[in-house]
């Protein structure tokens, strides 16, 4: 019974290996290449950008014949920013058969799949993932990110609130989520250093309908500033309920508010507010064209880490293109060793996967938009 | 003091957030035992029906106070439908049976309703203009109190009070008490049970859209998500206070309110939920049925 049981398990395996083989062998060789990242809930505004990104870029590399004389396809899957559901969509892109992943959006889900693509060997560019241990712990030598690891830009919100602002008291309230802590406690860290007394420094319920209590606590401790860590719903209910009770302080943010979403909710509210994010780079002829593309494809304007993600599958293919295979050493050599033109400028990744080339600037909301501080 | 005052009304206010969806709770759960959890979602629906009708009438060039009146008025239709035609697909069929399944049907209904909005409107946040009006005298207290959370405060007040003398005193409200009392004695006597269902649900669902306009011109957003969250904490003040009873709802939002508010004030806000919920725990070990809730006398 058993024998026959293995002998069963035999053909079956073999009859698999045969069918996939066939398929192969009749449909035409692609490169397959997996999107993750928030794609519906809460955060798709931030993820659905780069599913446009991968497919345009996609799109103009298949019109001129792929890469190596192969397709290239993209397998997307939605995480909506919850690990739980990232290392599901790992496992699905891993069974899938994709060389790479572009991905994911936030922090907390790229670290939970992480792991998978590393025991899967799969090189992983996330568009958005700031948390700084992703690359510097070396935990993850499969793991790339075109953009600059929050504690650049925690590094360059505290010097502009203690040398630009010059603020000696300050506040300091996050989400309690990887992404929005992880900035908070390093801006703390770094404004310390600087010889700011942080005052507070508290996290707070993401989704709760009313802060006014931590907003008056705000009050209390007389602060001339407030940094948040966090994302843009929180933050504009934060300093809509701050200039309701008539405070007038500076507020200060991160990339997560950097987004147009933010001015349109929080309105006559949002004006002033600071918040660092990647540096401007509409003036580069890539960028230009990628967002004239989006514009014609999707007739809309390109959302939150755009270029980053288009940069980040440009800089992808172009590593297959220049290892000349789809293996994972020969990608991870070609994306280490060659500087390539993308939509962010002329860039590179170092041996921890942070990018080369590209890095943060502080912007401010002037007449219901965000224009970059020099 | 002032900063104890500000943290107290601070907290009132948020009380009287929670207090107008734990009234929906509360009348659900009185009548048949079940824990509405699609509740959230009616409001979240009722947000976005004044939005978009405000909207409308808005560009229709409509005075503030008619947009407001309209739009209020018609979202609160509109959610009441909701949960009238809700209650009869989902929970009317499994009335007599186990109570799990009813509750099961519930949170699907919740989730059916979150990815109804989140495909046929938007994932995004959206802004909430707020059409309710200023008070200009409040201007110097506004680092007390603000406009909209006194008109929260006032409608929370006055949907209690009016509700305990529907209760009390009209013919559905004594159909109602019978109802939650003995459903098939009242039955029995010719009440008309499935009216009296019916009934609740139109008028929490009502309830509900107040709530979501109210509560989203205080918030100035609104998402598909926001039922879930705000319904959360909704549920544990009715727990609160006593699930079933009305006074009990509103106190144990008040009581809520306080905790996380002073909580925060004077501990941290990290741990606003472990407040809240530490003091759920004490007092359902004090009182198991809520500090304003009838004992239940298990039939033998």
């Amino acid at each position: 019974m058993k024998r026959r049981n293995t002998v069963l398990m035999v053909f079956a395996m073999v009859s698999l290996l045969v069918l996939s083989g066939a398929q192969s062998a009749f449909g035409a060789p692609v490169i397959k290449i997996g999107v993750a990242g928030a794609h519906s809930g809460d955060l798709a505004s931030y993820g659905l950008p780069t599913v446009n990104a991968a497919k345009l870029v996609v799109k103009d590399i298949n019109a001129k014949g792929g890469i190596n004389g192969q397709l290239v396809e993209l397998v997307i899957e939605d995480d909506q920013c919850k690990p739980e559901l990232a290392t599901n969509a790992a496992a699905k892109l891993v069974s899938s058969r994709v060389v790479a992943v572009i991905g994911h959006i936030c922090s907390g889900a790229t670290k939970a799949a992480l792991g998978i693509y590393k025991d899967s060997e799969l090189v992983t560019i996330s568009p958005s993932a700031t948390n700084p241990p992703l690359t510097q712990s070396g935990e993850y030598p499969n793991f790339f990110r075109t953009i600059a690891p929050d504690d650049a830009q925690a590094k360059l919100a505290a010097d502009f609130l203690t040398k630009t602002l010059k603020l000696k008291r300050i506040a300091v309230l996050h989400d309690k989520g990887d992404y929005g802590k992880g900035f908070a406690e390093l801006v703390k860290q770094y404004a310390e250093e600087n010889g700011v007394t942080v005052a507070l420094f508290e996290g707070v319920n993401p989704g709760a309908p009313d802060y006014s209590a931590v907003v008056n606590k705000i009050g209390n401790a007389k602060v001339d500033g407030v940094v948040w860590g966090g994302y843009h719903p929180e933050a504009s209910k934060l300093v809509q309920q701050m200039k309701d009770k008539g405070m007038n302080i500076p507020f200060i943010s991160d990339d997560g508010v950097k987004d147009n979403t933010f001015i349109e909710v929080a309105g006559k509210y949002a004006e002033g507010v600071y918040a660092t994010g990647p540096t401007d780079t509409s003036s580069n002829p890539l960028a230009i064209k990628a967002i004239e593309d989006h514009k014609k494809e999707f007739g809309s304007e390109p959302g939150a880490f755009y270029l980053n993600a288009y940069a980040a599958t440009q800089a992808l293919l172009n590593a297959i293109a220049k290892a000349k295979s789809t293996d994972y050493d020969k990608i991870v050599a070609a994306l280490q060793s060659e500087y390539v033109d993308t939509a962010l400028g002329r860039i590179s990744f170092d041996k921890r996967g942070d990018i080369i080339g590209f890095g943060f600037s502080v912007f401010q909301v002037q007449n219901g938009k965000y224009v970059e501080l020099k | 003091m002032e900063y104890f005052l500000k943290l107290f009304l601070s907290g009132t206010a948020k009380g009287s957030i929670y207090a107008l969806m734990a009234l929906g709770y509360t009348m659900v759960y009185g009548i048949i035992q079940l824990i509405n959890f699609a509740h959230g979602e009616i409001y979240m629906i009722g947000g976005f029906t004044a939005l978009i009708l405000g909207g409308f009438f808005f560009s229709k060039g409509m005075p503030v106070g008619l947009v407001l009146f309209f739009s209020v008025l018609l979202s609160i239709m509109y959610a009441a439908a909701f949960g009238f035609t809700v209650e009869k697909i989902a929970y009317r069929p499994l009335r007599g049976k186990p109570r799990l399944s009813a509750l099961i049907s519930a949170i699907g209904v919740s989730i059916v309703l979150q990815n109804f909005v989140l495909l046929s409107q938007t994932e995004k946040f959206l802004p909430f203009p707020s059409y309710l009006p200023e008070f200009s005298w409040l201007q110097p207290y506004k680092a007390y109190i603000n406009s909209t959370q006194l008109i929260i405060l006032a409608v929370t007040t006055v949907i209690m009070v009016l509700l305990t003398l529907l209760i009390k005193f009209t013919r559905t409200g004594k159909a109602m008490r019978a109802t939650a009392q003995d459903m098939h004695m009242a039955q029995l006597v010719g009440v008309d049970v499935n009216r009296v269902i019916s009934v609740t649900f139109i008028m929490g669902s009502a309830l509900a859209a107040i709530g979501g306009v109210l509560i989203c011109s205080y918030m100035g957003q609104i998402n598909y998500y926001i039922g879930f969250v705000a319904g959360i904490k909704a549920f544990v003040a009715a727990v609160l206070g006593g699930i079933g009873s009305i006074p009990g709802a509103v106190l144990g939002s008040f009581i809520l309110g306080w905790t996380e508010s002073f909580g925060t004030g004077y501990i941290s806000s990290d741990y606003e939920d472990a407040f809240a919920f530490v003091i759920l725990i004490v007092i359902l070990l004090i009182k198991p049925d809520g500090i304003l809730g009838r004992t239940q006398k298990q039939k033998v």
